[in-house]
């Protein structure tokens, strides 16, 4: 009931000319909500008409307000025919529904019109009256926040997380009803326009009432995306992240303020107790069982990659550099870094194996079998569909993983394991896994190993989510504290068959398909030993009838910190019994789950290789990966290489600079129908995914990397073809193995001219990663030859044993593991994929100089931001008639068209060197039989190129950032020091000084050991010092480089300021795809944005063409989102993507059509100037807010 | 296999001037790819003529997108389709609205009308400027002509207040706009040897003086037209040259005046009585709008 809604229609301008007579207009507006319609008063011969109407008041329910848009349509006055309409806008007044986000909207709005575009403007003020409803049962969700930004909101803290939400709702597409066959485009295009933002009202609506029932205010990582099914339907589907944030209050900003990289709530780690280092591995699986339920096929597809996570101490081993390429990987070969490409083809075989970990639950697939030898079994094998290599076979026996798995698990359990009539039941099998393993921990008993106790710590957490059902978060960076240890990548992919939607009010299939994909995504992650997934997301590609469903996120452990919910007691009382089980797995020397010390140190401050470490342990691997000691902290192993879909925590250690990776494929398929078709395209998936992780792989290493973040792996498909394209940011993080390089062996019988080939070929790849080096800045320290007395041979002779123990066939994998991988990377060129595979590697162009891209959030390895930033979306479309269509053709073709894209963004853009491509997301589609489309939507940011700077500010930022915790932590900080054991000291020691150190020193490998516990309080004390004044330095540099950028902001142009313009100026509104705004602070969340627009023309030339027509649709799309974010009174909007972008033309008809969907989040940001200007009246926040308003 | 649609939209709209030039000069596309080719763009970024093809196509785009919004300058200000930076507003306006002074000087004088516009074949030839680009100019000026022709008060000041131009591109535009009221013929091929700038110093004189505006500064009348009664009045000039007094008074005023300022400065004063008569005729005859048409020519025939 509760809601009055009130609108006023002030005035238009730029209206068209709508009477060719008079060269006039008489132009008057409909107001209509939900079926209450006013109307204006016709303003009669004016292109710029002052109505200044009365308010129009709309009394409704909450609910409607939230699914409804305001709906204003600007028609000109006819006496003698039908009024003609001139556009439309659609005001979505959810913002005003929250209390803490926008009170009014009020602004000049583009006139939309889907034939003719922007067509003039109309200024609308639009006001809610909300009555509070205390109505247990009712069905609005006024109040929640939402938000896109996948992190912490910039101005809120984190109190608690509570978990995944989704929901979908389904409807007939209007474009496919039989009405459409006689009402006009333009009828047809609104209603399509006015559907989906009711659609969307409703899902958010949903999704709030999920949220309020949890007990959260807000959702966090706001995923929206629509499926046009065609025929089949219409499905808005949305995840998020539930939270209960609180909002910080403004004293804090300052402090902050500073750190743009850092989400506020640092203060809150304090009494996490759960740290639990944990390692990083990374493991693919993947499963393609044609599940026969509803004579559907389905494909699952997973695939995972390790984590990595720091203690924070930062001794360095050095000890198993060499081995770094795993000749066995058990992981599907494409997620896993590592596989060898000597074997040639991918490994499917292998990837059953992991699937086989994490077994999917209930579904009636026959599938995913268990783990371990079963892997081996033809019927694994047969179920697979996907060839099998001989050679991989052989060498790298899923035996190991499996062995691992169970030398570690306690003996009952390793029974019940090997028993494989219970493997089959393979939900059951991960779940009593755990479940065991804590209930040894617990017993105290398991103080021979460290797995247990590692199981038991991450029972702990789990309890927490446990209750969930899917313990997923959308968000891709965490407060401090948050992420203990990153797993690797899991992603699961689904083929289905399409068909009509018989009762949108009840989308079961749909809800099964995604619930029977998460599921799978859920069991991937237990397999890595992690219980949470995070840096979650789902998406589909639409070819006809066939639709590939993808979900993919990273396994990770949790602090429980931010989870407790409802459940305090038992998180307290489990955390508490962890202390002494850590001490005893400390005794044991076992490295990986280290002393309690070390947990109490990373309380404190987030170390920046703990989320390196493995979170399963290392005798009990999902696969094999190689592990070796932390070169941070020496203590805790970690794999060789990580694969994330996350952003870089903002405590990682890393060297050098960080860039874009880029996986491309193209592969042919058959054309058919049905499930034909389906069955192809679930055939060829398993291959392009291996294909993808191969380049992957092999691209990281050319550029002497070993980690990537915020791994996309998206996957389209085609009438005949399926595109591929995996983008990541490569880092070299600290924590982990330097990779080793690349080397080219040749199978076939030496002749000379053969042997010079390769000998050529390996001398570029050589050279190539010697200039990436330099490129990137990677100088890894050199590290000190200590290997062979360390700690580290150690337990892995230990492993050998209890691994011999428990199987005698383990040998020969054991003998690989420990040689030939010294250097290990081989590439074998015997094939043509080979050689196409190391074509590709060297054709990707350097970027120029002066530029880097990402596609995560920032750059990692560049902090010195200036506020110059330009957000951009770019499409092309290619047409492939005349090529060649084989596999190698269509990839040249594919690879180009990236390529050259990217070359045309750095040539565009070079005015803003040096800058860096932020957030590059490609999207790639494939519209018709032979069009390829690439999309892509980033900000390039200039930064100050000074390297003394650079370095200055990494260390400011990371000091910063600790000191904000220690100003908390401060005192309980050396308490617990000295209680602990030396070794702790000695591990907190190591971290401070590689937090707090100039760089050169923190690298420095020779550390004196002796006296830590005074060494460390005493660091504590200069630290802080050091952050109190590097932070006041920082900001007048940031301030000075604002001045000095190359698209200066300030309006104070000598020209400009003598001109008087006509009716003021407009607002800037600046974009961008990330959380923040380099230089300022986000003050206030205004609420979502989330448009959907559809353009059509039926005079394609005289528009310019299909480029003219997108361009000008896009330039149009940009517009709106301002308009609104304007009217809201923002100036900005941050994590602005473009979900879809779906064109469609008909050159013959003279025709084309576009939809765009974008979403963001409206804010008002404050430079930081201005906040340090501010900071004596810390209240005067509001009043800078409205100037820089209309000052930037 | 070949590229179907490259668009490239930024939230800020950069405008490369160097490109824009180009467009405003009428180049085509191709034209302008070899252009900034020669010009060096390639070694910028090391790229290919790929890149550049497709980054002046988006450019080209833009400016074509813009120009709608060019034609009432004010608009861009508060347009919402395109966010410029306020710099490179005015640099768009400034450079848009900018002529070749070869081609002001075809047109000068000329009626602004369709008809004059057929000419722009020829003038084109003539002058080199590509056609698109007179076009462009020829259409500035009639817009501008069309909006200033009927509002009062200083001319400079109205073609700057509604076209946001420079205070000098402005005054260039009056000139051309009071030629073209007044149409004074200037195509005679013994005014060939004037310049732009030689009428734009004359109009500019002319309005200051000659006006109605210029005469009255209460009346906020056109600075357009010439005032009818100082015409009129100038009939009484005629003693100057009848009375020998005032003649010889005048000349001493006049020599007093240009003393050390001209450097045909004896010459003008030996034949100071022929010049003064020459012009005197000419002036006491501006009554008939004939001969205000040819008072150029008659300056220069006569003078």
């Amino acid at each position: 009931m509760p809601g009055k809604l009130k609108a006023k229609i002030v005035a238009g301008r730029h209206l068209p000319v709508m009477d060719r007579a008079s060269d006039l207009t008489d132009a008057f507006v409909e107001v209509k909500f939900g079926n209450t319609t006013f109307k204006t008063d016709v303003c009669p011969k004016s292109l710029n008409p002052q109505w200044n109407s009365e308010w129009f008041k709309f009394e409704v329910d909450d609910e409607d307000l939230q699914d409804e848009p305001l709906q204003i349509t600007v028609l000109d006055h006819d006496t003698y025919s039908a009024n003609d309409a001139i556009g439309k806008v659609y005001i979505d007044i959810d913002p005003l529904l929250c209390s803490e986000a926008a009170t009014v909207i009020s602004g000049w709005f583009p006139i939309y019109d889907t034939i003719h575009g922007i067509r003039g403007e109309i200024n609308v003020l639009v006001k809610v009256d909300l009555f509070n409803d205390l109505n247990r049962f009712r069905q609005s969700s006024c109040g929640v926040k939402f938000f896109c930004t996948t992190s912490v909101p910039r101005c809120y803290r984190a109190v608690l997380v509570h978990g995944f939400v989704e929901e979908l709702v389904v409807n007939e597409d209007p474009e496919y009803q039989w009405i459409d066959r006689i009402r006009t485009p333009r009828a047809s295009n609104e209603a399509r326009q006015r559907l989906i933002s009711l659609m969307s009202g409703e899902l958010q609506r949903k999704i709030g009432l999920k949220v309020l029932e949890m007990g959260g205010n807000a959702v966090v990582g706001y995923l929206q995306c629509f499926d046009l099914e065609g025929e089949s339907g219409l499905v808005v589907r949305a995840i998020g992240t539930a939270c209960t944030l609180d909002k910080i209050s403004n004293t804090h900003t300052s402090a902050s303020a500073t750190n743009p990289c850092n989400s506020s709530p640092s203060k809150d780690m304090k009494d996490s107790p759960q740290a639990v280092p944990s390692a990083l591995g990374c493991r693919s699986t993947h499963s393609s069982p044609v599940h026969s339920a509803s004579s559907r096929l389905s494909q699952g597809f997973s695939v995972s990659v390790p984590t990595l996570l720091f203690a924070g101490m930062k001794h360095r081993h050095r000890s198993s550099e060499g081995p770094r390429a795993r000749q066995c990987r058990a992981g599907f070969g494409e997620e896993t870094p590592g596989v060898p490409l000597s074997s040639g083809p991918p490994t499917p075989l292998r990837a059953q194996t992991f699937s086989s970990f994490s077994p999917s639950k209930s579904y009636s697939r026959q599938s995913s079998s268990s783990d371990t030898e079963l892997s081996l079994t033809p019927k694994t094998a047969r179920i697979c569909q996907s060839p099998s290599s001989p050679t991989l076979q052989s060498k790298s026996s899923p035996i190991p993983t499996t062995k691992a798995l169970r030398s570690t698990t306690p003996p009952p359990l390793h029974v019940s394991l090997s028993d494989t009539a219970m493997l089959r039941k393979s939900v059951s099998f991960s779940e009593d896994l755990l479940l065991a393993a804590s209930g040894m921990g617990s017993g105290g008993s398991a103080g021979k190993e460290a797995g247990p106790l590692k199981a038991l710590l991450r029972q702990q957490t789990q309890s927490a989510l446990e209750q969930r059902e899917f313990p997923f978060f959308t968000l891709t960076s965490f407060p401090p504290g948050f992420l203990l240890h990153v797993g690797g990548v899991v992603s699961a992919r689904s083929v289905k068959l399409l068909d009509r939607i018989h009762n949108p009010d009840e989308p079961e299939t749909r809800d099964a398909w995604w619930e029977e994909i998460r599921q799978e995504i859920k069991s991937h992650a237990k397999a890595l030993g992690c219980h949470a997934v995070v840096g979650y997301s789902e998406s589909t590609s639409i070819c006809e009838e066939v639709c590939i469903l993808s979900a993919s996120g990273t396994a990770a452990i949790l602090s429980s910190r931010f989870m407790q919910d409802g459940t305090l007691d038992t998180e307290h009382r489990l955390s508490r019994q962890q202390a002494p089980v850590f001490t005893s797995g400390a005794e044991k020397g076992e490295g990986d789950m280290g002393s309690s010390a070390s947990l109490g140190f990373e309380d404190l401050m987030p170390p920046g290789c703990g989320f390196c470490h493995i979170p399963y342990d290392e005798l009990n691997m999902p696969f094999p990966a190689q592990l070796t000691y932390c070169h941070c902290c020496r203590r805790y192993k970690v794999p060789d290489v990580l694969f994330t879909t996350i952003d870089l925590p903002t405590e990682a250690n890393i060297t050098g600079k960080g860039c874009l990776i880029q996986a491309r494929l193209c592969r042919t398929k058959k054309k058919a129908q049905g499930e034909g078709n389906a069955t192809a395209i679930s055939n060829l998936l398993p291959f392009l995914e291996y294909e993808l992780h191969t380049q992957l792989m092999n691209k990281l290493k050319l550029r002497s990397m070993n980690a990537l973040f915020g791994l996309r792996i998206q996957i389209s498909v085609g009438e005949n073809m399926l595109l591929g394209l995996a983008s990541a940011t490569g880092v070299y993080l600290t924590a982990l193995p330097s990779p080793g390089g690349i080397q080219i062996a040749g199978k076939a019988p030496s002749d000379i001219t053969y042997e010079q080939h390769i000998s050529n070929m390996q001398k570029k790849i050589n050279d190539t990663i010697v200039r990436n080096k330099e490129l990137y800045e990677i100088n890894p320290p050199e590290l000190v030859e200590e290997v062979i007395g360390s700690p580290i041979p150690e337990p892995r002779q230990r492993s050998r044993l209890f691994r011999s123990h428990s199987e005698s066939s383990d040998e020969v994998s054991e003998l690989d593991l420990s040689h030939g991988k010294k250097d290990a990377f081989v590439l074998e060129i015997d094939d043509t994929d080979a050689v196409e595979d190391i074509h590709s590697l060297l054709t990707d162009a350097p970027t120029p100089p002066g530029f880097y891209s990402c596609n995560t959030e920032i750059m990692p390895g560049i902090y010195n931001w200036t506020s110059a930033l330009q957000m951009f979306t770019s499409v092309r479309v290619f047409r492939l008639s005349n090529v060649n269509v084989t596999n190698q053709g269509l990839n040249k073709v594919f690879n180009d068209l990236c390529e050259n894209l990217l070359k045309s963004l750095y040539f565009k853009l070079r005015s803003m060197v040096p800058c860096c491509l932020c957030h590059l997301n490609f999207t790639v589609a494939v519209p018709e039989d032979e069009l390829i489309q690439v999309a892509v939507t980033a900000v390039a940011m200039s930064f100050d190129k000074e390297q003394s700077l650079e370095n200055g500010r990494q260390i400011v930022d990371k000091t910063l950032m600790k000191a904000i915790t220690e100003n908390e932590e401060q005192l309980q900080f050396p308490l617990e020091l000295t209680a602990e054991s030396s070794s702790s000291a000695f591990c907190s020691a190591k971290g401070l000084s590689e937090v707090s150190g100039p760089l050169p020193s923190a690298r420095a490998p020779s550390v004196d050991y002796s006296s830590f516990t005074d060494r460390c309080s005493s660091w504590i004390e200069q630290l802080r010092l050091k952050a109190h004044t590097i932070r006041r330095g920082s900001i007048k540099t940031m301030s000075s480089l604002e001045k000095a950028s190359p698209l200066p902001e300030g309006r104070s142009r000598s020209l400009r300021s003598n001109r008087s313009y006509a009716g003021g100026s407009v607002a800037v509104v600046k974009m961008t795809p990330l959380s923040f705004l380099p230089g300022t602070k986000i003050i206030k969340y205004l609420g979502i944005i989330n448009m959907f627009f559809i353009r059509e023309t039926t005079s394609l030339r005289e528009e310019g063409g299909v480029s003219g027509f997108l361009h000008s649709f896009i330039a149009e799309v940009f517009a709106m989102v301002r308009a609104h974010v304007a009217a809201l009174g923002g100036n900005a909007v941050v994590s602005y993507s473009m979900k879809e972008c779906v064109f469609m033309e008909n050159p013959n008809k003279n025709q084309a059509q576009c939809l765009i969907n974008v979403s963001g989040d409206a804010v008002i940001f404050v430079r930081e100037s201005e906040i340090e200007a501010a900071t004596p009246q810390p209240h005067s926040a509001s009043a800078h807010t409205s100037s820089s308003g209309e000052g930037t | 296999m070949s590229m179907e649609l490259d668009v490239f939209v930024g939230n800020t709209t950069i405008i490369y001037e160097e490109v824009y030039q180009l467009w405003l000069d009428g180049y085509s596309v191709n034209d302008a790819v070899k252009m900034r080719k020669e010009n060096g763009a390639l070694s910028e970024c090391e790229a290919s003529d790929d890149v550049l093809q497709s980054d002046t196509m988006d450019q080209y785009r833009t400016f074509q997108m813009c120009e709608r919004l060019l034609y009432s300058p004010s608009k861009l200000a508060n347009q919402l389709l395109f966010q410029i930076p306020a710099h490179s507003q005015t640099m768009l306006i400034e450079r848009y609205y900018e002529f070749d002074h070869n081609f002001a000087r075809e047109v000068l004088g000329k009626k602004l009308s369709k008809g004059t516009k057929k000419e722009l074949d020829d003038i084109s030839l003539k002058t080199g400027i590509a056609l698109r680009s007179c076009r462009r100019q020829f259409d500035n000026f009639r817009r501008v002509f069309k909006v200033v022709e009927e509002q009062r008060g200083p001319l400079v000041e109205n073609v700057q207040h509604h076209f946001l131009l420079s205070e000098s591109l402005a005054k260039d535009y009056a000139a051309v706009v009071f030629f073209a009221n007044s149409r004074f013929e200037t195509g005679k091929r013994k005014l060939q040897y004037l310049s732009f700038q030689d009428f734009a110093f004359c109009a500019g004189q002319l309005i200051s003086y000659w006006t109605v505006g210029a005469v009255d500064n209460m009346m906020e009348d056109m600075d357009v037209d010439l005032e009818k009664e100082f015409l009129h009045d100038l009939k009484e000039l005629k003693v100057l040259v009848n009375d020998k007094d005032l003649l010889d008074q005048h000349k001493s005023l006049v020599c007093f005046q240009l003393r050390e300022k001209i450097r045909v400065f004896t010459e003008m004063e030996a034949n100071f009585k022929n010049l003064s008569r020459a012009l005197i005729n000419i002036a006491t005859k501006l009554i008939n709008t004939k001969d205000v048409r040819d008072l150029f020519i008659d300056l220069v025939e006569k003078g």
